[in-house]
């Protein structure tokens, strides 16, 4: 009975096994078919070539870029490189200077700028607010006519402001502009006038040349300088910012994302390497519904959450606007919600006017840090492979040479049972091809070199499953056991080796995967793959496979072909009684008649 | 066929080859190899490539590049610098760039004029700058730190899956000293390390662990079973494990490293130094010396690390009594029968077959014993063989080891 249930569940498995290869083949198809797949593999950037983009530090203000900034900015870009999926990136500095990346494949504009923005998220209590451009008829302009604008909307009408006396035509947020930065009418910029203009600051009694008051919340911070600048500011133009010295331990003048208000902020009290997490998601309504809001969710780390519990707490007792604090990112405000209640915890939810996409990219970029700097883009060039294209062309010979190799081996070590390997390693095989394919289309998963290896190297782990099988079933017909009871018992015991040594195996890609980075993920990637395309080719192929011929004549006999012919194997000769006063000397004995030991 | 004889004799234990009891010298041939190897490592440093240490980098920019321009470049720079670690590949339509190592001022000067010349462009169409590293101390580090807590995890889910902190311990040595000999071997070979090596040693360390693991499972097993009947001594039945899993360790090291000796011998034919060739070295040798590890050291060294154990010094001597015991028996039974004791006592131990011996293990060390003492009472009186075997047509007990 226990044979004919053995019998029924390895049918069952084959037929899943193949409803499950024929299923991936039908996405494979369908992703070529309707969607942009491919029937090849996607390979990696050093066999395939891809794009190589040169980025360039935009510094505002004449400063320097320090080379640990680079440093720095290098190994934010790679890990934003690894979340968006380009898998064996390559992130070099060149001159201790700029940054290059070389990626396989195309990547998107918006691929792009989700590397090169800063992200720098910092949260700065508000001091003042006003409509995004400037209020009619401030005292002291420096030149040119102020436009008569006052409403908020963001009108794109030429009106002066700060940097209007930098001959630098109108430039875009793209374009490198090192004209921009020679000219700085920073802080520092001789108005001198330090007489109060028709700012909504109440108090204007700010000792100007102190340059940071103690309290970052105090008004004091609004020095005259400030309130000229935040006077001229107009949020509605696009390089609005482009001058703007964002010092942590100052106040800042800045605008909020859509150029509608404008700000006055206090310094910095809680900084963006603060953040220890950040999700993205939709924001969820009293009643646990989701809402159509979508929220950033930051948690702060243990030094941010007492900063951030210290901050709430002080500005819950302010006046408005006093008692907003503001997220700014990249310097700009997305969102200055105010205070009602401390918060001691910790967390904080950022909701503001991006969609789901841009918030889950901007999660992302918070995770792993600002970078110190924001580049710009200088160059975008195709790249060749920079393996040689003759070292797979070899390397695909020489493996279906090794190939060749193990298929003789197997047929001479285990003889007919050496096509239960071969077969094997060809399901394991094609289960791999429409993995990774089909990894290729999805989550774009590509081949690189190391992988290929990493591939060659998975023949002998897949083969070793089989061999501790097998010779687990010969160490049982050895015992004596009839093939159906060695099959049955040899799997129980081969299962466990199996599994543990797959297990360790599948930990140590699963560690590596998420904790390290570049290459090292890739080869963890392909590590996790194939312990995973072996335990299931173990399970639900080759064992019930085994378990179906063992019922054939030609094993169950021990055919000298077989591999599994008893007496070659020195099994044990047993007499043993039949029944009905017959007596067997050969290997067929009653199964289960002797437990495992252990 | 003979292997497969070898095999059978190898479970039963007719055949056994002595790693346990010879460990010593084992341990030796190790130490020497890592010995070996570490200084290696400090006379030779490693040769890190340009993505470790960064480098300079030339761009040239013509009309248009002809389409052997990699070995053009290789060529150019050949006079300059040996072409190992040379990268060469080709940007847009009209570049071509090309990593070195980082090169001196006059070097930089040299290599630029010789690629102008090659590529007969103007000496200031080709620009020189200097590349930072793509595989930083960052990504080291990350690396490292996630290896470190690999380490950690898998030494728990060995030490909770064998129930026993030393298999952890021995397997962990075993992948050491399976690194120190790969990466040794690299220094000596002046091999140029690049992140696809950094990869193969990663591969060699899974395999390691693999390999270790597959073995000890074995052990375990033996062993755990030895406890119970306490017919072997833990070294015997380790011994024993060792010899009944040879055959597997030699197929799946085979089919292992043939596919990777076909790249090894298809990259030094056609190929030349080269990641691929690079890696299939690393591979070979890692494989190799992994499974020789987890033979013919990590079980050595559970025995040893194990051979304090009170549980394991109390098996030793339960077994030497049923050894004893048995042999003592099976003289008898060889007197008894009226046969020539011909076979000798450890021809007898190896092939007993009796009626209830069906038990995997037979101990592969004969026990030494005294047949006089077997054949006389404490008397001295000598016994008739045919009373040998106690009184006749009485049932027999079980001797008392086996009594449950």
């Amino acid at each position: 009975m226990a044979q004919m249930s053995h019998a029924k569940f390895a049918r069952r498995a084959l037929a899943a096994m193949t409803v499950l290869t024929l299923a991936l083949m039908g996405l494979l198809f369908g992703a070529n078919q309707f969607s942009n797949g491919s029937y090849a593999p996607k390979l990696g950037l050093d066999l395939e070539g891809g794009t190589q983009l040169i980025l360039e530090p935009r510094v505002a203000g004449g400063r320097t870029v320090a080379p640990e900034q680079v440093t720095e900015a290098r190994d934010i870009i790679v890990q934003r490189v690894d979340a968006g999926g380009f898998s064996g990136a390559e992130v070099t500095t060149q001159g201790g200077r700029n940054i290059v990346v070389s990626m396989p494949g195309d990547p998107t504009q918006r691929d792009e700028d989700a590397l090169r923005r800063s992200s720098q998220m910092q949260f700065r209590p508000v001091l003042a607010i006003a409509a995004g451009t400037p209020a009619p008829a401030p005292s002291a302009s420096p030149s040119g006519s102020p436009a008569p604008s006052g409403s908020a909307t963001p009108s794109p009408a030429p009106s002066a402001s700060a940097p209007a006396a930098s001959p630098v035509p109108s430039t875009t947020n793209k374009s490198a502009i090192p004209g921009a930065f020679t000219t700085e009418p920073s802080p520092s910029a001789p108005s001198g006038s330090p007489s109060p203009s028709a700012s909504p600051s109440p108090s204007p009694s700010a000792s100007g040349s102190g340059a940071a008051a103690s309290d970052p919340y105090s008004l004091d911070q609004i020095t005259p300088e400030l309130t000229e600048q935040f006077t001229l500011l107009d949020c509605s133009k696009d390089d609005a910012l482009e001058n703007l010295v964002d010092d942590e331990n100052k106040a800042i003048v800045t605008c909020d994302q859509d150029g509608a208000a404008k700000y006055i902020l206090g310094p910095v009290v809680v900084s963006g390497d603060k953040i220890s997490d950040a999700v993205a998601g939709y924001q969820v309504g009293p009643q646990g519904q989701q809402t159509a809001t979508v929220e950033i969710q930051l948690s702060l780390n243990g030094e941010g959450t007492e900063q951030y519990a210290d901050v709430s707490r002080k500005m819950v007792a302010l006046q408005a606007p006093q008692n907003q604090l503001a997220a700014t990112l990249d310097s700009r405000v997305i969102v200055a919600p105010s205070f009602n209640e401390a918060i001691p915890n910790g967390k904080a939810s950022i909701t503001g006017g991006f969609g789901i996409t841009e918030a889950r990219d901007l999660a992302q970029q918070l995770k792993f840090g600002a970078l110190p700097i924001s580049f710009d883009l200088q160059t975008r060039e195709q790249i060749s492979p920079t393996l040689g294209s003759e070292q797979l062309r070899y390397g695909l010979y020489a493996g279906i040479v090794g190939l060749l190799l193990v298929v003789l081996y197997s047929l001479a070590q285990y003889r007919v049972l050496g096509f239960v390997t071969i077969a094997s390693i060809v399901a394991a095989g094609l289960l791999t091809y429409l993995a990774i394919t089909i990894l290729g289309w999805s989550h774009n998963y590509r081949l690189d070199m190391a992988g290929v290896t990493g591939l060659i190297v998975a023949i002998g782990f897949t083969a070793d499953s089989f061999i501790v099988y097998f010779e687990r079933i010969r160490d049982e017909l050895r015992e004596g056991r009839s093939l159906e009871s060695a099959v049955a018992t040899g799997w129980d015991r081969a299962k466990r080796t199996i599994l543990i040594a797959d297990g360790v195996n599948f930990l140590a890609a699963i560690v590596l995967f998420f904790l390290a980075s570049s290459s090292v993920r890739g080869f963890a990637f392909t590590l996790g793959l194939t312990t995973l395309l072996d335990i299931l080719i173990v399970f639900a192929f080759t064992h019930p496979l085994v378990t179906l011929l063992a019922r054939r004549k030609f094993f169950r006999d021990g055919h000298p072909m077989s591999g599994l012919d008893p007496d070659k194997l020195g099994a044990v000769k047993k007499t043993s009684y039949a029944g009905r006063g017959r007596f067997t000397t050969t290997p067929p004995r009653v199964a289960g008649g002797e437990g495992s030991a252990s | 066929m003979s292997f497969s004889d070898f095999g059978n004799d190898l479970y039963t234990g007719k055949r056994s080859i002595p790693v346990i009891p010879k460990r010593r010298t084992f341990y030796l041939v190790s130490l020497v190899l890592m010995a070996i190897a570490i200084a290696g490592l400090g006379i030779n440093k490693l040769n890190l490539g340009l993505e470790f240490s960064g480098g300079s980098e030339f761009r040239v920019t013509s009309t248009s590049v002809p389409d052997d321009y990699e070995s053009m470049a290789r060529e150019a720079l050949g006079a300059a610098d040996d072409s190992q670690g040379v990268r060469v590949s080709k940007l847009g339509t009209g570049t071509v760039r090309v990593q070195t190592e980082r090169l001196g001022e006059a070097e930089s000067a040299e290599v630029r004029a010789e690629l102008a010349e090659t590529f007969s462009v103007p000496q200031d169409r080709v620009s020189a700058t200097f590349i930072g590293p793509s595989w930083g101390e960052s990504v080291t580090n990350q690396a490292l730190r996630a290896l470190v807590l690999f380490l950690v995890l898998v030494a728990a889910v060995l030490a909770i899956y064998f129930r026993n902190w030393k298999m952890a311990a021995a397997a962990l040595i075993a992948l050491a000293h399976d690194l120190v000999i790969t990466v040794g071997i690299y220094s000596f070979s002046k091999f140029e390390v690049s992140p696809a090596t950094m990869i193969g040693f990663l591969t060699v360390l899974g395999y390691s662990i693999y390999d270790t693991v597959v073995v000890f499972d074995k052990v375990r097993e033996n062993t755990t079973e030895a406890f119970g009947n306490g017919r072997m001594s833990f070294a015997q039945a380790a011994n024993l494990a060792v010899n009944q899993t040879l055959v597997r360790s030699i197929n799946t090291t085979v089919i292992g490293v043939l596919p990777i000796l076909a790249v090894l011998v298809v990259g030094a034919l056609f190929l030349g130094p080269g990641t691929l060739l690079d890696l299939a070295l690393v591979l070979f040798i890692g494989i190799a010396v992994g499974a020789y590890s987890s033979i013919f050291l990590a079980t050595p060294l559970l025995v040893s690390m194990r051979s304090k154990d009170e549980s394991v010094l109390e098996l030793d001597k339960r077994a030497a009594r049923s050894q004893a015991a048995k042999a003592k028996k099976q003289a008898v039974a060889a007197t008894a029968s009226g046969g020539v004791p011909a076979e000798g006592p450890g021809a007898g131990a190896d092939r007993a077959v009796d009626s209830d011996e069906a038990a995997t293990g037979r101990p592969a060390v004969s026990v030494p014993m005294a047949t006089e003492e077997s054949s006389a009472t404490i008397t001295g009186r000598q016994v008739h063989k045919y009373a040998q075997s106690g009184p006749r047509n009485q049932p027999k007990r079980p001797p008392k080891s086996r009594r449950k």
